[in-house]
């Protein structure tokens, strides 16, 4: 700056105010794309955004925390035998009715909740929103099938369907409560996907590459899917913390991931025996559990403010 | 020397290629089968271009003109969307094409600009490969290949900074830019028909005139055949070669863009040129609007489709439906029973006028009381520039 202008002199240098780009909108010209949207964010949603990231952190790198033991070793036979402690030094949130540390245990289960969060999502992007486009561009009898067979699976009540076949299942470990969960997750996206590919495909950008020779397979590919894609990933991040309660829910009831395994569902249900003697195994996963999906809703939320102002633009 | 000698081989080329018929339609209809009826949006359209020669079609919202241009482009959707007739290109019919035969027509052969470059680009697609995206798909071209041709492409349309502007979306460009981009899409597979419907109503002035310039330039250039639809007859002034005049999808007028505007024949064509606002009136003249509204076009009335509005409607308008017929000896042809400057014509006007029909008043007060319809002296030329 100072460079530029010891060199020529411009009338301009004489207006006060702001001169460039990145001193009128701060952050817009894109070198630090990173502040430039966590800085808009308001301050409550920074703070959910960086819980966000501390979980999905502490998720994925538990082996590498040192001092952080399995839980799924610990207890009776490889713990210190301290049973329903307080906070500690060496247990910071104390340790359960099976002197397992309770850090360990939230940690790991964030693990399991939120594996099975994001590869139902997963699936239902890709399993939904193929089946949704097809059926909202080709149209005919395909989607007549299609949509009856999701209005009918979407009547039926997912909660007890999935307690139902857990409970037949005998064994329950994280992918097979994945795939079942993918039984019920698939027909919500579906119908989202279908309904935003039949709008796209009506739009002028489908006629016009029809009109230049565009086969209707590369459509579907290069022009309805990456269009129904956003509404998808919209519905995701409502859906995640949904799918964190259900994790949560089954684990409670008993369904979920089998007995050793840390949830923080199953932390839950295992402390209600002893509420009245320590009330900490109950209330750390309850925290973490409410913190999270209130953290993923509130950051869904204002991804969709920031999409409504983005679509408004255009 | 041998740059000189280019445009005289070309220009002799579409001279002797100037009898060859690149588009002839020939009666051709399209009906939309809605709950209300049958609406009947091109009536039995038949016309003829030359290879290199560029067309007009005018006509007001709901004339049939982007209706006519998607049937000959077989783009109207849908299934209860008829159309009959005959509109060959090169000899063969399209309308009788599958779907797969046409596929390989859409982008080489015939191409399209649409009316609103806010909704024909795809927001999620860099346009750098928008353009491209049916070369990559009809020819074999590379990576590396395709990026130059659409660069080169880009710079064609004359758009700044071409290189930092090809991996921008579509959003982030303006209303004219992406017209620009549109076109380049357009033309990426070079075309022998382009299509360009509406192709500037959706941008302000200014930018109408650039893109404008830019089609006359391009087609020019490629000895391209262009059909131009448009609402705005300062559009095809001086840019097309022949002008068709559409109403109530209908064929009412057609001749040289020159004839048209110099011997005006069918009461609906001097309606519209009277409609145009010209810089020589005072300053809050009110606009000489056609009376009336366009025909519901699944209640059409009986016999002539302008009679509603006509100032020099007359009882036989209501009966008969006028044929389009050869007027002159260069092609012109009109469909009126009373055309415009001749002495029927102006019978007929007097005679309204002492009838006092609202529609030939209107007329006689944006002309001045007591004084022959006809066209004002100042003929809009260039139009908009």
């Amino acid at each position: 700056m100072s460079k530029s202008s010891g060199g020529t002199w411009a009338p301009s240098m004489l207006r006060r105010g702001p001169r460039n780009a990145e001193q009128m909108f701060p952050g817009s010209s894109g070198k630090s794309w990173f502040g430039n949207w966590f800085g808009k964010m308001p301050w409550l949603t920074k703070l959910c955004f960086l819980w966000l990231i501390l979980v999905i952190l502490a998720a994925a790198l538990a082996d590498l925390i040192p001092g952080l033991a399995d839980p799924n070793y610990q207890g009776f036979v490889f713990g210190d035998g301290k049973t329903n402690e307080g906070p500690t030094a060496s247990h910071w949130l104390g340790t359960d009715n099976v002197s397992r540390d309770i850090l360990a245990r939230l940690i790991y289960g964030a693990r399991v909740s939120l594996i099975f969060a994001f590869s139902l999502v997963a699936i239902g992007i890709i399993v939904g929103g193929t089946l949704g486009s097809i059926a909202g561009y080709f149209r005919g009898l395909l989607e007549t099938f299609l949509m009856a067979l999701v209005d009918t699976w979407l009547s039926f009540p997912a909660l007890i369907g999935l307690v139902f076949i857990t409970t037949m299942l005998g064994m329950r470990n994280l992918l097979v409560l994945v795939l079942v969960g993918a039984v019920f997750v698939w027909p919500s996206y579906t119908r989202i996907a279908r309904a935003t590919a039949l709008s796209v495909s009506g739009q002028d950008f489908v006629t016009a590459a029809r009109a230049i020779g565009t086969s209707r397979k590369r459509i579907l590919v290069r022009e309805i899917f990456p269009n129904v894609l956003p509404a998808l990933l919209a519905y995701s991040l409502v859906g995640l913390p949904v799918l964190i309660i259900l994790e949560s829910t089954l684990s409670f009831l008993g369904l979920g991931v089998e007995i050793p395994t840390a949830s923080w569902g199953g932390m839950i249900n295992q402390a209600r025996q002893d509420l009245l003697i320590n009330i900490w195994p109950a209330v750390w996963p309850a925290v973490t559990l409410f913190m999270t999906v209130y953290s993923f809703n509130n950051l869904a939320d204002w991804v969709r403010t920031q999409a409504a102002t983005r679509s408004a633009a255009i | 020397m041998a740059v000189s000698e280019e445009p005289t081989y070309t220009s002799t080329s579409s001279e002797s290629m100037g009898g060859s018929e690149i588009l002839r339609v020939e009666d051709l209809h399209t009906s939309f089968f809605l709950p209300i009826g049958e609406l009947q949006a091109v009536r039995g359209v038949s016309f003829s271009l030359k290879r290199g020669r560029s067309l007009g079609i005018v006509g007001e919202s709901g004339s049939g003109k982007t209706v006519l241009a998607r049937s000959i482009m077989c783009l109207n959707l849908g299934s209860n969307v008829k159309t009959s007739g005959s509109a060959f290109f090169d000899g063969r019919d399209l309308l009788a094409l599958s779907r797969r035969e046409m596929r390989r027509l859409w982008g080489t052969e015939i191409a399209m600009i649409f009316q609103d470059p806010m909704t024909s680009l795809n927001p999620m697609v860099k346009i750098g490969r928008q353009v491209i995206e049916h070369l990559r798909q009809h020819k074999n071209v590379n990576r590396r290949e395709a990026k130059q041709t659409a660069l080169d492409l880009l710079n064609e349309v004359r758009i700044p900074e071409a290189e930092s502007r090809i991996d921008r979306l579509p959003h982030e460009l303006s209303g004219g830019m992406r017209q620009r981009v549109s076109i380049a899409s357009a033309l990426a597979c070079e075309p022998s028909l382009l299509f360009a419907d509406e192709p500037t109503t959706a941008l302000d002035v200014t930018v109408q005139h650039q893109i404008l310039n830019l089609l006359s330039r391009e087609q020019r250039q490629r000895n391209m055949t262009m059909v131009m639809v448009t609402h705005d007859l300062g559009v095809i002034a001086g840019r097309t070669d022949d002008t068709l005049v559409m109403y109530a999808g209908k064929v009412v007028e057609q001749a040289s863009t020159d004839e048209i505007f110099e011997k005006t024949q069918h009461p609906y064509t001097e309606a519209l040129m009277r409609s145009i606002p010209r810089t020589s009136q005072a300053s809050h003249t009110p606009l000489a609007a056609i009376t009336g509204r366009p025909p519901v076009a699944t209640h059409l009335p009986a016999g002539c489709a302008f009679s509603l509005r006509c100032p020099y409607v007359q009882p036989k308008c209501h009966e008969e439906d006028p044929p389009l017929v050869s007027i002159g000896t260069s092609g012109h042809k009109s469909a009126c029973w009373y055309p415009v400057g001749s002495d029927a014509n102006r019978e007929a006007f007097e005679r309204n006028l002492s009838d006092r029909l609202p529609q030939t008043l209107a007329v006689a007060e944006s002309l001045g009381a007591d004084q022959s319809p006809g066209i004002p002296a100042d003929l809009p030329d260039g139009g908009i520039a």
